[in-house]
């Protein structure tokens, strides 16, 4: 059998608006899946830890401060230095059209912006998130 | 035979002879109408629905307790409400200049918006600042920053609102500092700090301290103002950002009134005279979509809050009995898609909240969602306001909808929910115990989700994101904050701690830490500190020192 899906739900930087988060981390978790919430303000280096230590899946994380061009490339970074190659990382939050290709240049894989449905994220993690070979 | 039980017959007859063929006919649209906080909503309201309505006990005259309609014998006949848009990005430089075009184009008051830096107490040079300075609000570090910011602003004559927290007292002394700077009189100065910690815990999570030395940084504030700045709102118990966070309008209404209980109780436990702070007391809503559910939640906030405080806390000035408040428009209702439809939706949530009463008022800005606001969109939301003003004629007489049936079920329901609240939350042990079992916390995530859900089933809609969807390109211009600003911010201060005298701020540090450990005011203590232009984050890492971090459980 399949294990289930895997997935860390990160709040990087200052901010503590959460609602989003807890939103998504909740819809995951009815849709089937394993959902780890990082809590408030956590470095890209705790994040990147937390995801090696949870053997996650996928990373979503959930900025809405403006500083996402500053915080998501360390993260994508940070993951693959420590080898985390084929965890996918997602976002959401308050992300101008014109930072999304230069996000997605960076290595994140998918962000969604305001007024996704959670069933979209949903579909999202299930056509593109495989389970990983535990290591 | 009583006048309702006649009444109760003739809406019997109509609902068999009237309403039974017209439902035949055409059916309703939906089984439930219910209002955006998922309430549900009957078909018709009649006087059978206030059965116990007595006109002097319920609502009484405006001016009058308990002030259902309205703390103004003459509503906005006297005075409008005050027209005060939060403002607040890029360096003190960027923002004094905003300030001044509002100022120009008729604002009334300022509204400083801070950066999340200066949010949690840390100076635009700390590590976790990177990415952050400047962005959310404008950065201030030192009372340097903040001469900056009111530059050519006369303090004496304007009034202004600062959003600020966990490191109110700081920034409070800072704006003191700068008073008595320009020669002002700290006795005729007025503004507001929102200086609101509950609802950090609770919703918008901008903690630094544990709850209850928080809560002494308060109470000092109320007691140093009582005595030395008596026209300053000393806190502004907010409901915006519980309602933001996903709360319905009953939970906002409920959690903010309780959280002002705890403050009350707090103040008076240190030895204050309830009617020494509590005319300074004031609060904060949101005015979200549903009409007349937020009209009903003006008006029993200010019943409920007259009740509490005269009959909980013995309270005999009337101005203690008084909620005098501020309102914003729902940010958490402004859509990213078709952003030009959000002047629509501002407009209505702002009528809500002038027909409820509101003292004050924040209309946002069409962009919001997406950036924080450029001239241009700010310019609008200022002028829907003066629009509602000057023509609308809303403002010609005092509570308009008083009497309606609709309105008063609604507000006597938000009355009876909210003291229900207050029963459960007393027998926690009061606010603190409960926000530390996550009591609050949960019923926001539970109502944030409900609400999710039914968008999702489209029992909500919300027009451009669920219907009446088109495809589209962002074309909104956006304001761009110069990622200049936060090496800038990093370079005036590294002068600013060369060029001080770091023996004085060394000096007013230790003296606020001893009398932090002990029982003094802090507030005189870091008014010294700002002085010797201490900066932000060296004060609050002071108070860290002897008040330890805020870890939040999880739930």
């Amino acid at each position: 059998m399949e294990r289930k899906l895997r997935i860390l739900i990160a709040k990087p930087g200052l901010d503590g608006h959460d609602r989003g988060a807890k939103v998504i981390a909740r819809a995951l978790r009815d849709a089937g899946m394993e959902v780890i919430y990082t809590g408030l303000r956590q470095t890209p280096e705790q994040i990147v830890n937390a995801a090696l230590q949870e053997d996650v899946d996928a990373i979503g994380v959930s900025i809405l401060s403006g500083a996402h061009m500053t915080l998501l490339p360390k993260i994508v970074n940070l993951a693959r230095e420590k080898g985390l190659d084929d965890v996918l990382i997602f976002c959401g939050g308050i992300i101008p059209d014109e930072d999304i290709p230069k996000l997605k240049a960076a290595g994140v894989a998918e962000v969604f912006t305001p007024g996704t449905s959670t069933e979209e994220t949903i579909r999202f993690l299930q056509e593109h998130v495989r389970p990983r070979i535990p290591r | 035979m009583k006048v309702t039980d006649k009444l109760e017959e003739a809406e019997k007859r109509w609902e068999e002879n009237v309403l039974k063929p017209t439902l035949k006919r055409m059916p309703e649209r939906y089984e439930r109408f219910t209002t955006v906080s998922l309430t549900p909503i009957k078909r018709l309201y009649t006087p059978n629905d206030i059965p116990d309505f007595d006109y002097e006990r319920d609502l009484g005259f405006p001016g009058q307790y308990p002030y259902t309609r309205g703390i103004h014998a003459t509503g906005y006949r006297g005075k409008l409400w005050t027209m005060r848009q939060f403002a607040g990005f890029g360096s003190a430089e960027d923002t004094n200049k905003r300030f001044k075009y509002l100022l120009s184009q008729g604002q009334d008051g300022l509204s400083v918006a801070f950066d999340l830096p200066t949010l949690m107490g840390l100076d635009s040079d700390h590590p976790t600042s990177e990415g952050e300075v400047g962005k959310c609000g404008v950065a201030i570090s030192s009372l340097e920053d903040m001469e900056q910011l009111f530059e050519g602003i006369p303090l004496e004559k304007v009034t202004t609102s600062m959003t600020i927290n966990a490191p109110a007292s700081v920034i409070f002394a800072m704006y003191l500092a700068v008073a008595e700077k320009q020669g002002a009189d700290w006795k005729k100065i007025s503004g507001t700090l929102q200086n609101d910690i509950l609802k950090e815990y609770i919703a918008q999570k901008e903690w630094i301290y544990p709850p209850r030395p928080s809560m002494r940084l308060i109470t000092d504030i109320f007691a140093f103002c009582s005595k030395h700045v008596p026209r300053w709102n000393t806190i502004s118990i907010s409901g915006y950002h519980i309602r933001e966070a996903g709360s319905t309008a009953l939970q906002e209404l409920a959690f903010t009134l309780r959280n002002g209980i705890e403050y009350v109780q707090s103040a008076m436990d240190a030895g204050l005279e309830v009617d020494d702070f509590a005319p300074r007391l004031s609060f904060f809503f949101n005015s979200h979509n549903d009409f007349f559910e937020e009209i009903a939640k003006f008006r029993a906030a200010r019943r409920i809050w007259a009740k509490v405080m005269r009959e909980r806390f013995g309270a005999k000035n009337e101005r203690s009995w008084m909620l005098r408040c501020h309102a914003q428009t729902a940010g958490c209702t402004l859509t990213a898609q078709q952003p030009y439809n959000n002047v629509v939706r501002v407009a209505i949530q702002a009528l809500a909240a002038i027909l409820g009463g509101t003292n004050s008022l924040h209309t946002n800005s069409l962009d919001e969602t997406l950036a924080l606001p450029s001239e241009h969109a700010v310019l609008i939301a200022l002028r829907t306001q003066q629009i509602i003003a000057a023509e609308s004629g809303v403002i010609n007489t005092v509570d308009p909808l008083a009497g309606s049936y609709f309105v008063e079920k609604l507000t006597n329901d938000m009355e009876k929910g909210a003291f229900e609240y207050f029963d459960r939350i007393d027998a926690m042990g009061g606010m603190i115990a409960a926000i530390e079992a996550g009591f609050p916390q949960r019923e926001i995530q539970e109502a944030a989700y409900e609400f999710q859900k039914a968008l999702e089933r489209k029992e909500k809609i919300m027009v451009g994101v669920n219907e009446y969807v088109i495809e589209e390109e962002q074309k909104v211009p956006l304001l761009q904050i110069d990622e200049s600003v936060e090496r800038l911010q990093r370079e005036r201060l590294a002068a600013l701690r060369r060029k001080r005298n770091n023996e004085k701020v060394h000096q007013t540090l230790d003296a606020l830490k001893q009398g932090a450990a002990g029982t003094a005011n802090t507030m005189p203590l870091i008014l010294d500190c700002v002085k010797a232009y201490a900066t932000l984050g060296e004060i609050c890492d002071t108070l860290k020192e002897v008040f330890g971090t805020y870890e939040e459980p999880m739930f």
